[in-house]
């Protein structure tokens, strides 16, 4: 598993990728980023940066205005279309309110014509993957807490057994105490799957505490301005966050985050 | 299912109030003289209603069929032409203006014209019901199958989900609250409808509906008994309402957060 993790085949390939809606409007300029496969990465920075839009450019729901971008040597999109291997976690839940748990999570299967008896299965190995009971499997959205929902969001997103994940600041609206319990699930369900994982924040020990490494942008346009290689092993515990050496990490990106805005 | 200690509140001082007024209007008779022809007494009302119950049931029954008929028609016909809207631009641009159309021509301008194409009968009311209980449905389908979450959409895309998939799991259920809100609004219309287009359809002696019975009595000034095709119409659309409102709340507790 671990071979796996520090695999060092690039797998997500950005160079000098920009992004514009309208030529008046820069969204994202000069990025140069590789991501390997299997990795987890965070990106950080100021609301505005154009993470969001990084994303949709990765997931190849939009495409560059200038440069390269390719996962796995080939375009963003063709990418998507051909492996089904990108699923996406937004800020919100998103589920649809007309759909219990089970069939919701079924979803991205029966959008992609996965076979009904396969489906199953994935959705058997996902409920479990998010430590979700046979009875809540037929629940309703409303009827779950706001965590729950977002465990389900999850779940949806892993159940086709993506080769990339991209997380939109997940957990930006829950409180802090299930945010750290949400991070921790997280990184226990990569550890045991690694997709290539990239995490939008701007929550510095959040950022620090689930990746291998942090990128640091600034905003109009969006530019990388430094990327961080968190130095701590997984698997991380809630430990880490009382440690020194994690809160010195915190201060120093905080720094960096600081000259960013003026 | 709500209780009787839920409902009483909502329902019996709307029906106080109205045995009130019935009683006052019956005691003005009692102590004054009104002519019966300017305005009948309660138990005027009630005598001819009974008297006229066969017809007045007749009547009920058929305006109350062509006006489901037109509400079903323009159900079915308003969200076909907002899905239509929904997969091109252009035929929304180049139609849309044209539905604006339905809602401001007077019906009762156009209703001559479609007894001279469809002739006289159930098929000219029904369509004058189906046309007055369109334009609310398309309206409201188009507002609910275009307004959906942009991540929804861009989670559809990211799996590959083709057209159909897209309108028949994401665009037709999210538009379910809309649809519902456009029924309640036209099925109240297309009553309405119905009996106007009586008015100009007319029926034969044999087969006719409410508004039929509005403009013979109106004609012969038996006002007792327009009293009771008023107070029978207007029960229907408050029945056809109630229903049509039932039947969304129950779909509707499917759809909304509780």
């Amino acid at each position: 598993m671990l071979l796996v993790r520090y695999n060092p085949v690039a797998m997500i390939n950005l160079h000098d990728t920009s992004l514009s809606y309208h030529p008046a409007t820069q969204i994202l300029e000069g990025i140069t980023l590789t991501v390997r496969q299997g990795e987890f990465v965070s990106l950080l920075g100021p609301s505005g940066c154009g993470k969001s839009s990084l994303l949709r450019l990765i997931a190849g729901l939009v495409n560059p205005t200038g440069g390269e971008l390719s996962i796995d040597r080939l375009p963003a999109g063709l990418f998507r279309r051909t492996n089904h291997g990108v699923s996406l976690v937004f800020q919100e839940p998103r589920l649809l309110p007309w759909r219990n748990v089970r069939r919701n999570i079924a979803l991205p299967l029966e959008l992609s014509k996965v076979p009904p008896a396969d489906r199953e299965v994935l959705v058997e190995a996902s409920l479990k993957l998010i430590g979700l009971r046979p009875e809540d499997a037929a629940k309703y959205p409303r009827m779950l807490s706001g965590g729950m929902r977002m465990r389900v969001a999850l779940a949806r997103a892993l159940v086709t057994q993506p080769s990339v994940l991209l997380l939109d600041e997940p957990f930006a609206a829950l409180d802090d105490l299930l945010r750290q319990q949400l991070n921790e699930e997280l990184l226990r369900m990569w550890s045991e799957r690694t997709p290539t994982t990239i995490f939008v924040t701007h929550n510095i020990s959040e950022a620090i505490f689930l990746s291998q490494r942090v990128v640091i942008m600034t905003s109009h346009p969006g530019r990388i301005r430094e990327t961080i290689e968190v130095p701590f092993e997984y698997p991380r515990s809630h430990l880490l966050r009382a440690s020194s050496e994690f809160a010195k990490l915190v201060g120093q990106v905080g720094d960096l985050l600081r000259m960013e805005t003026p | 299912m709500k209780s009787v200690r839920e409902i009483a509140p909502v329902v019996l001082p709307p029906i106080a109030l109205f045995l009130l007024v019935v009683l006052a209007w019956q005691l003005v008779f009692l102590f004054g003289h009104i002519e019966s022809y300017l305005l009948p007494s309660p138990l005027a009302v009630a005598r001819a209603a009974w008297k006229k119950r066969t017809e007045l049931y007749g009547a009920l029954t058929l305006t109350a069929a062509s006006a489901l008929c037109g509400f079903a028609a323009s159900l079915i016909v308003g969200t076909l032409i907002a899905i239509a809207f929904t997969f091109s631009r252009i035929i929304k641009a180049s139609c849309y203006p044209y539905a604006v159309f339905l809602q401001t021509v007077p019906i009762v301008a156009i209703a001559p014209l479609i007894v001279v194409w469809c002739d006289y009968g159930f098929q000219s009311v029904a369509l004058i019901a189906f046309i007055i209980s369109l334009f609310p449905i398309i309206t409201n389908a188009t507002t609910g199958l275009t307004n959906v979450d942009r991540d929804l959409v861009d989670l559809f895309e990211l799996h590959n989900a083709n057209r159909r998939q897209v309108l028949f799991k994401l665009r037709l259920p999210s538009a379910v609250p809309y649809l519902v809100t456009g029924a309640r609004i036209s099925s109240g219309m297309a009553v309405i409808g119905a009996i106007v287009g009586e008015f100009f359809t007319g029926y034969g002696a044999t087969r006719f509906g409410l508004g039929y019975l509005i403009m013979q009595a109106t004609d012969r000034m038996t006002t007792d008994e327009l009293f009771a095709a008023v107070m029978v119409s207007t029960a229907l659309g408050m029945a056809v309402f109630t229903v049509v409102n039932i039947m969304g709340a129950t779909v509707l507790s499917r759809w909304y957060h509780a």
